[in-house]
């Protein structure tokens, strides 16, 4: 039988403190009083005086309630049993069934050895152009999708989880507007998707430092699919602004000198191994992970963003209501947009150098000169490369949407005019109908 | 050896604070044994108050208790130096990763660490010294082949004074545990020397003649580096940059083709996923002097952001002791370390667990001397027998938000001899590599006429100067005088400070063709053009540049290269 402790020292913000033997760093405790029962977890140990990070907050808890440690560090079931399932911030259930008791795993497990890493090679498609085309999505890549806060990031992440080729789902929310959640939920249900996805939620309602768990839970049990049942895993996070805030909080709480607008000094290190969860094993399954990071005020600058392109490789930029051509950047699709179809490679050149031109006209037509037959032609183009390419709402797959391109640009332009050699023309130039 | 054990009274993050009464050494290794399980985790002691020991654990602290044992040694850390070192991937503490990999599979484990030289292999050893010669730190007492060297036996640098070789191995095959040497000095003590030792990562290893003022270039065949901005072998250089401007790829083609002995990449704190593309191309990749692989040139210390913080910033110090190691040697070796921002920012962590009063932006007042004393461990030298050797350190510098006040980078400008700013308004545009041309300085003379480089500077100085001008004024009202000198700094900008990384030839540039395009190119901004309007000098500059770009891609020497040299010439009359 474990000790039960009921003498709590101190409360300060999401944080208490009491005297306590026998506690190991990082060991779960629960806390029962008459609010009910929380979890925490120990983040710092001084001699006797152990100090507990507690889950669901602080509110309501007196100096008189119980403390039972429970011997272990956070643990998580794993198994199939896990598929459709939602749990809360702290691992339990949200969606009235019963807990999961069996085969309990570490979360926050070690990093991958490096030298077992290989190189990416196998390209996910998701029937959105914008990343299919232009920014493809690598098995084993990470990436962050950075957005202002009004944009319809959570729509993108929705239509990737159920468009894009992976065998399991693994959702992450941190912070969400519960409406948000209900919309994962629902969109998960309708798309036909719930019963190889796996949902951890935490809602803006919910204690903030409780989202910290969501993505060790989360990677941990994409983790576990993809080495032991070789599964693809896809990972979807939002927000990990939400996350790294409440980094920010209990490191104030634990009075850590700030290095960056109050952010904890090793934001990096809490970032990078959480992506660097995104592994290709080799022989087994993958791990790759999409996160929202959404910055403050535009400011691509602001150390979340900031440590995040650091740290990920490359990053979609969502502005206006599309991904944005410029800026954003998959590092790994080098490694296989040179395999899908011969034309890929200089249909992405060819499209992206008309768009950035004809974004040049628009600027020169704002300015009210006068629009030379060149300069219609992009504006025209433009229009239809905006409406038909970068909706967000088109999904067709890459070879359809290849072929769309060639249609956009034989509609406005000359062969010549677009920049790709002439075998490719003969080959891909639609043929007028005469 | 009489181990010292202490119990842990306080665990915060990846700090352990244990009593201990006895004798303790600043920065001895220990190890935490965690009751629970039984693992032991490796730590360096890092501060010692009373009979408090704040130590930092190089593994996670997860399941440590108050009042479990530590066992205190009496090592300070350090790296087992010795044959075998070559083509091997070392995590932070020196510990072999395939090996790890081998016993663990795809996740690294706590509390498990392998030897880091193979002690059952054999090497063919062939004596330098007979008995009764007399020797001293870092003479060579014979050689063993180690790939495409012959790696020195030495007499370790910690001996001082003069000893007398009393007995030497004949020559041949030994593994690193036997015998190789006894010697004995004036007073009668006697040495053992195998063919390793240990070395205490945070302490220079010394044992040269004299330190010399680098002056020979080191080539990297990358002709923004080599002509505007060169380096010298023994020196240092660092490269800051935003994310996404290239720092990685401008290490990675550095660490392919610098002419130089042997390379140490220290992956450190950085993306796993660029370290496994050295991992997996360089045994593939030939080295285009000796045309063996790439890889038997290269040692890599991996220590990629998941991996523990408190082991990247040994790593940094295990890749400069190893690198120190063979210049001992007489090879000219370039350390390559990427990030130091985030070793930086290990100290920064550690710092602040042990309460330090903060510098600015929560780094620690002892930045500046940290980094000033690491790069400070690059240096030409001359060892006893009179041969050079080097050691060169290049660090990126990863500044938060691309901003280049920031404490990192400018400490680090302070110490450096060269300045490779990377910005992202070049890489934006697709100018690799993103080397500012006008930001970056270099305190060392290049070896690509080091002479005509100012005014090739000046031309694109004002070509920058004129180019703003334009943005305010428009083309129209550019005298064309100013509108030719634009399109000659961007000209140039574009065919010789741009290289193309993925072109088979345009990737490197050797020397001599740097000195003949340079010298051809200097011709061309020189020169006085006419031209009767602006759009008539844009074309011509267009066609001038799509030839010359065109040339860069032919083969040097060529017949392609000749006939399109024929063209320049001839656009020219």
């Amino acid at each position: 039988m474990r000790t039960v402790y009921n003498k709590i020292d101190q409360i300060t913000g999401n944080v208490v403190s009491l005297k306590a033997k026998d506690v190991a760093y990082e060991d779960l405790a629960v806390i029962e009083g008459e609010r009910g029962v929380s979890l925490a977890q120990v983040i710092r140990i001084n001699r006797d005086q152990v100090y507990l990070q507690v889950f669901a907050g602080t509110k309501g808890i007196s100096n008189r309630d119980q403390v039972r440690f429970l011997g272990h560090s956070m643990e998580i079931s794993f198994s199939e049993n896990l598929m459709g399932r939602i749990f809360n911030g702290s691992g339990v259930p949200r969606d009235d069934r019963s807990p999961l008791s069996e085969n309990m795993i570490e979360i926050g497990a070690p990093s991958v050895n490096p030298v077992k890493r290989i190189m990416p090679s196998r390209m996910i498609r998701t029937g959105i152009p914008m990343i299919d085309i232009f920014n493809s999505l690598v098995e084993s890549q990470k990436l962050p999708i950075f957005s202002i806060p009004g944009e319809p990031y959570n729509t993108l992440l929705a239509r990737i989880a159920l468009q894009a080729e992976a065998d399991i789902i693994v959702f992450g929310g941190m912070g969400l507007k519960y409406d948000d959640y209900l919309f994962f939920r629902n969109t998960f249900e309708k798309g036909g998707v719930m019963h190889r996805s796996i949902m951890f939620a935490h809602t803006a309602a919910d204690p903030v430092v409780e989202c910290l768990l969501v993505p060790d839970m989360v990677l941990a049990v994409a983790e576990n699919f993809a080495v032991q049942h070789s599964k693809k895993v896809l990972v979807l996070l939002t927000d990990m602004t939400a996350f790294s805030d409440a980094l920010k909080e209990i490191s104030i709480i634990m009075e850590q000198i700030p290095s960056n607008r109050g952010y904890p000094g090793d934001l990096y290190s809490q970032l990078a191994r959480r992506y660097e969860k995104a592994v290709d094993f080799e022989g087994r399954g993958s791990v790759t992970t999409l996160a929202v990071t959404t910055m403050p005020g535009d400011d691509v600058t602001h150390p979340v963003p900031d440590n995040t392109g650091y740290i990920t490789e490359g990053q979609f930029y969502l502005r206006r209501g599309w991904i944005e051509p410029f800026g954003s950047l998959s590092r790994l699709k080098q490694l296989v947009n040179g395999k899908t179809r011969d034309d890929h490679r200089s249909i992405m050149t060819a499209c992206i150098q008309l768009y950035a031109k004809c974004k040049e006209a628009r600027e020169k037509q704002a300015m009210g000169f006068v629009m030379s037959s060149w300069d219609k032609k992009l504006l025209g183009y433009g229009k239809r490369f905006e409406q038909e390419m970068m909706d967000l709402k088109v999904n067709i797959s890459l070879e359809k949407a290849l072929d769309r391109c060639w249609q956009i640009m034989a509609e406005f332009f000359e062969p010549q005019e677009i920049g790709i050699t002439e075998k490719l023309i003969n080959q891909y130039w639609p043929k007028k109908n005469v | 050896m009489s181990e010292i054990s202490g119990k842990i009274i306080a665990i915060y993050g990846n700090m352990v604070t244990a009593e201990v009464d006895s004798k303790v050494k600043q920065n001895a290794v220990a190890y935490c044994c965690k009751s629970r399980d039984g693992i032991k985790l490796k730590s360096e002691i890092i501060r010692l108050r009373g009979n408090e020991a704040d130590m930092q654990v190089f593994e996670s602290t997860r399941g440590l208790m108050v009042g479990d044992t530590v066992e205190i040694t009496e090592d300070l850390v350090s790296v087992e130096v010795g044959p075998g070192i070559l083509m091997q991937i070392y995590d932070g503490l020196q510990n072999p990763l395939p090996q790890l990999a081998e016993e663990c599979g795809f996740f690294l484990k706590s509390g498990v660490y392998s030897p880091p030289l193979s002690e059952s292999k054999k090497w063919h050893f062939t004596p330098l010294v007979k008995p009764g010669d007399k020797v001293q730190a870092a003479h060579h007492l014979g050689w063993v082949p180690e790939g495409i060297f012959q790696h020195k036996i030495l007499v370790p640098p910690y001996l001082s004074g003069e000893w007398k070789v009393q007995e030497i191995a004949k020559e041949g095959n030994y593994t690193i545990r036997e015998r190789m040497a006894i010697l004995v000095n004036e007073k009668g003590d006697q040495k053992e020397i195998t063919m390793s030792f240990k070395w205490p990562v945070k302490i220079p290893m010394k044992g040269y003649a004299q330190r010399l003022l680098p002056s020979e270039p080191l080539v990297t065949q990358q002709r923004v580096m080599d002509t505007m901005f060169p380096i010298c072998k023994g020196g240092t250089y660092c490269i800051p940059g935003p994310f996404g401007a290239g720092k990685t790829v401008l290490q990675q083609i550095t660490s392919r083709y610098a002419e130089i002995d042997v390379v140490v990449v220290a992956a450190c704190g950085e993306r796993a996923g660029e370290v496994v593309e050295t991992l997996r191309e360089f045994p593939h990749l030939q080295d285009p002097k000796t045309g063996k692989p790439l890889m038997e040139r290269t040692i890599i210390i991996c220590n990629t952001s998941s991996m523990p913080v408190a082991a990247r910033e040994a790593s940094v110090y295990t890749a400069i002791t190893l690198a120190e190691y063979y210049r001992l040697m007489g090879l000219h070796v370039l350390l390559l370390a990427d990030s130091t921002s985030r070793w930086a920012q290990a100290l920064r962590e550690m710092s602040g667990r042990l309460e330090e009063i903060p510098g600015e932006e929560a780094f620690p007042a002892y930045l500046e001397s940290v980094i000033a004393n690491f790069y400070e461990r690059a240096a030409l030298v001359k060892l006893y027998n009179g041969q050079t050797s080097s050691v060169t350190i290049g660090g990126t510098v990863s500044p938060a938000g691309g901003n280049f006040e920031e404490p990192v980078t400018q400490a680090t400008l302070k110490v450096v001899g060269a300045f490779h700013g990377l910005s992202r308004a070049r890489a934006d545009a697709r100018r690799f590599p993103s080397i500012d041309p006008l930001d970056s300085w270099s305190k060392y003379t290049g070896a690509v006429l080091p002479d005509k480089v100012p005014s090739a500077r000046q031309i694109l100085v004002r070509g920058n100067e004129v180019s703003q001008m334009m943005t305010v004024v428009g083309e129209e009202g550019t005298s064309i005088q100013d509108f030719v000198l634009y399109l000659k700094a961007e000209f140039f900008d574009r065919v010789y400070l741009q290289q193309n990384a993925y072109n088979e030839v345009d990737q490197a540039c050797s020397l001599s063709r740097q000195e003949y395009v340079f010298s051809a190119l200097l011709g061309i901004l020189q020169k006085e053009f006419s031209f009767e309007s602006k759009d008539q000098a844009r074309k011509f500059f267009f066609q001038l540049q799509s030839l010359v770009l065109n040339w860069n891609e032919a083969a040097w020497q060529s017949d392609s290269f000749k006939e399109i040299e024929g063209k320049i010439k001839e656009l020219l009359k």
